[in-house]
C-alpha cells in the first residue's frame, strides 16, 4: 500500500474543472433534443397513429434494449462507413446524438405513462368545451404529465450527464477523458479517477436538491 | 332548437341508445331519469361525442350532423354549441378557478386574454366564489369545484347545457348549493338537459321529463304527468323506489 498523492488530487481539481463546461454542455444538449423527441414519441404512442406507431415501437425497443456503448460506436465508427456524408461528424456531436437517441426512447414511455396517469375526465372535460386534441394535450395534458414525469426525468438527466463520460471512447477530452489522459503522464490512476468521480458526484447532488425544489415548485397547484 | 332523431349506439354489444328521438325548445329545461345503465349518460355524451353514435342525426342550433359520416370537423361544431358539466366535476388540475372558466373562452372562442379574464370573474361572482379565483380545485370543496365546473359550462354561452349527475358525487352538505346555482342558470331561460336522481329538484325546475329505460325513452311529459300520473309500469316502479 501507498499514501494518496493529495497534493497531486488539489493539483487536478482545476484541471477537470475545465471540462466540466464541456461535459455539462453535452448532458443539457442531449436532454434538451431528447425531451422534445421523447414528447413526440409519446404523443404518438398515445394517439397509435397506424404504421407510424410500428415504427416508434421499434424504435423505443431497439434505443432501450442495445446499450450506449455500442449505440455510440455505431454511430461514429459505423455510420460513416455507409452514410458518406455522416464523414464530418465530430465526436462531441455523434455523443449528442447518441445520448438523445438512447436517453428519448426511455424517456418517450415515462412521459408516456405519465399521459396515461392524467386523469381521463380531464381529457373529456377538454375535448367537451371544443379543444383540438392539440389544444387539450399542449395546454392540459402535458403540463400535469409533465409533473408526474419530472422526478423520473431528472433521474433520466443525471444518468445522462454520466452517460457523457463514455463520450471519452469516441476521443473526445471531457471529465473523464482529461483525467484518462493525465493519469497516462503521471501514472497515479486511482488519484486521477478518485478526483473525477467525486467531481461527478458533487454535480449529481446539486442537481438532486434541484430536483427537490423543481418538485416542489410542480406540485403547488395540488396541494391544500 | 335542438332535434335529435335516430340517435343510436352500442359497444360492441346490444344498442345502449335505441333509436332515439327528441325535440327540445330554446330555453326549455328537460330531465332525463331513469335506472341505472339505461343509457342516459351515453345519450349526453353522445350529443357532443364524447361517445360516438353509429347512426342518427343531431342537429344543434345551426348545425345538423349526421352520426354515420361525421368528420372533425362536425364534432368540433357539436362541441361548440355544447357545454357539459360533469358529475365528478373534471376541472383542469393545474389551472386555477379563473382559469379553468377562462381556458375555452381564450383557446376555443380567440377572445383576448383581458376579456376572457373579466368573464371569468362576472361569471365566478354569479357562481358566488369570486374570492376563490386564484385557488386551484385541490383547494376547494366538492360543491365548490362544482360550481367552478358549472361556471365553466355557463362561460360558453352554448346552445346547450348538458348535466350529467351535477350533484351526485358531492357530500350532501353541498348539494344545496349546487341546485341553487343550477336554478339560477334555468333562470337565464339557458336550455338544459339534465340527468339526476334528485326528483325533487325535478319536479321543480324540468318544464319536461323523460323517462328512459333500456335504451329508450318511454315516457316524456310534463311532470305533473310523470311523477303526478306515470302511465307505464317501469315509471310507476321506478319512482316507487325512488320516491320510497
Ligand atoms: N365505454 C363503454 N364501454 C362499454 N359499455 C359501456 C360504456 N359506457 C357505457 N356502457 C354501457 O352502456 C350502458 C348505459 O350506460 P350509461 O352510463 O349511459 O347508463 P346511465 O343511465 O347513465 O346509468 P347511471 O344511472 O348508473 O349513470 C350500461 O350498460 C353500460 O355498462
Ligand atoms: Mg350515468
Amino acid at each position: 500500500m501507498r499514501a494518496l498523492d493529495l497534493d497531486y488530487m488539489l493539483g487536478l481539481v482545476p484541471v477537470i474543472l475545465g471540462y466540466v463546461p464541456l461535459t455539462l454542455f453535452m448532458a443539457v444538449a442531449g436532454m434538451g433534443f431528447a425531451l422534445i423527441l421523447a414528447s413526440l414519441l409519446a404523443v404518438e404512442r398515445v394517439a397509435k397513429i397506424p404504421v407510424l406507431d410500428w415504427f416508434v415501437v421499434l424504435f423505443i425497443s431497439f434505443f432501450r434494449g442495445t446499450p450506449l456503448l455500442v449505440q455510440l460506436f455505431l454511430f461514429y465508427f459505423g455510420l460513416p462507413q455507409v452514410l458518406s456524408f455522416l464523414t464530418q461528424i465530430d465526436g462531441v456531436t455523434a455523443a449528442i446524438m447518441g445520448l438523445t437517441l438512447h436517453f428519448s426512447a426511455y424517456m418517450a414511455e415515462s412521459i408516456r405513462a405519465a399521459i396515461m396517469g392524467v386523469d381521463r375526465s380531464q381529457w373529456e372535460a377538454a375535448q367537451s368545451i371544443g379543444m383540438t386534441q392539440g389544444q387539450m394535450m399542449w395546454r392540459i395534458i402535458l403540463p400535469q404529465a409533465a409533473r408526474i414525469a419530472a422526478p423520473t426525468l431528472v433521474n433520466y438527466f443525471i444518468d445522462m450527464i454520466k452517460g457523457t463520460s463514455l463520450a471519452f471512447t469516441l476521443g473526445v477530452t471531457e471529465m473523464m477523458g482529461a483525467a484518462q489522459k493525465e493519469a497516462a503522464g503521471s501514472f497515479l490512476y486511482f488519484e486521477a479517477f478518485l478526483v473525477v468521480a467525486v467531481m461527478y458526484w458533487v454535480i449529481v447532488e446539486v442537481l438532486s436538491q434541484g430536483q427537490k425544489r423543481l418538485e416542489t415548485h410542480l406540485n403547488k397547484a395540488f396541494v391544500r | 332548437m335542438i332535434d335529435i332523431s335516430g340517435l343510436t349506439k352500442h359497444f360492441g354489444g346490444g344498442p345502449v341508445l335505441n333509436n332515439i328521438d327528441l325535440q327540445i325548445a330554446d330555453g326549455e329545461r328537460v330531465v332525463v331519469i331513469g335506472p341505472s345503465g339505461t343509457g342516459k349518460s351515453t345519450l349526453l355524451r353522445c350529443l357532443n361525442f364524447l361517445d360516438v353514435p353509429q347512426a342518427g342525426r343531431i342537429t344543434i342550433g345551426d348545425v345538423t350532423v349526421d352520426a354515420a359520416k361525421a368528420g372533425k370537423a362536425d364534432v368540433l361544431a357539436l362541441r361548440r354549441r355544447t357545454a357539459m358539466v360533469f358529475q365528478n366535476y373534471a376541472l383542469f388540475a393545474n389551472k386555477t378557478a379563473k382559469q379553468n372558466i377562462m381556458e375555452a373562452l381564450v383557446t376555443v372562442q380567440k377572445r383576448s386574454k383581458a376579456e376572457a379574464g373579466e368573464r371569468a370573474l362576472a361569471v365566478l361572482a354569479e357562481t358566488g366564489l369570486a374570492d376563490k379565483a386564484d385557488s386551484y380545485p385541490a383547494a376547494l370543496s366538492g360543491g365548490q369545484q362544482q360550481r367552478v365546473g358549472i361556471g365553466r359550462a355557463m362561460a360558453l354561452e352554448a346552445e346547450l347545457m348538458l348535466f350529467d349527475e351535477p350533484t351526485s358525487a358531492l357530500d350532501p352538505e353541498w348539494v344545496g348549493e349546487v341546485l341553487d346555482l343550477m336554478r339560477a342558470v334555468a333562470e337565464r331561460k339557458q336550455t338544459m338537459l339534465i340527468v339526476t336522481h334528485e326528483m325533487q329538484f325535478a319536479r321543480e325546475i324540468a318544464d319536461r321529463v323523460i323517462f328512459m329505460d333500456g335504451g329508450k325513452i318511454v315516457e316524456n311529459g310534463a311532470p305533473s304527468e310523470i311523477f303526478g300520473s306515470p302511465k307505464d309500469a317501469r315509471l310507476q316502479k321506478f319512482l316507487k323506489r325512488v320516491e320510497g
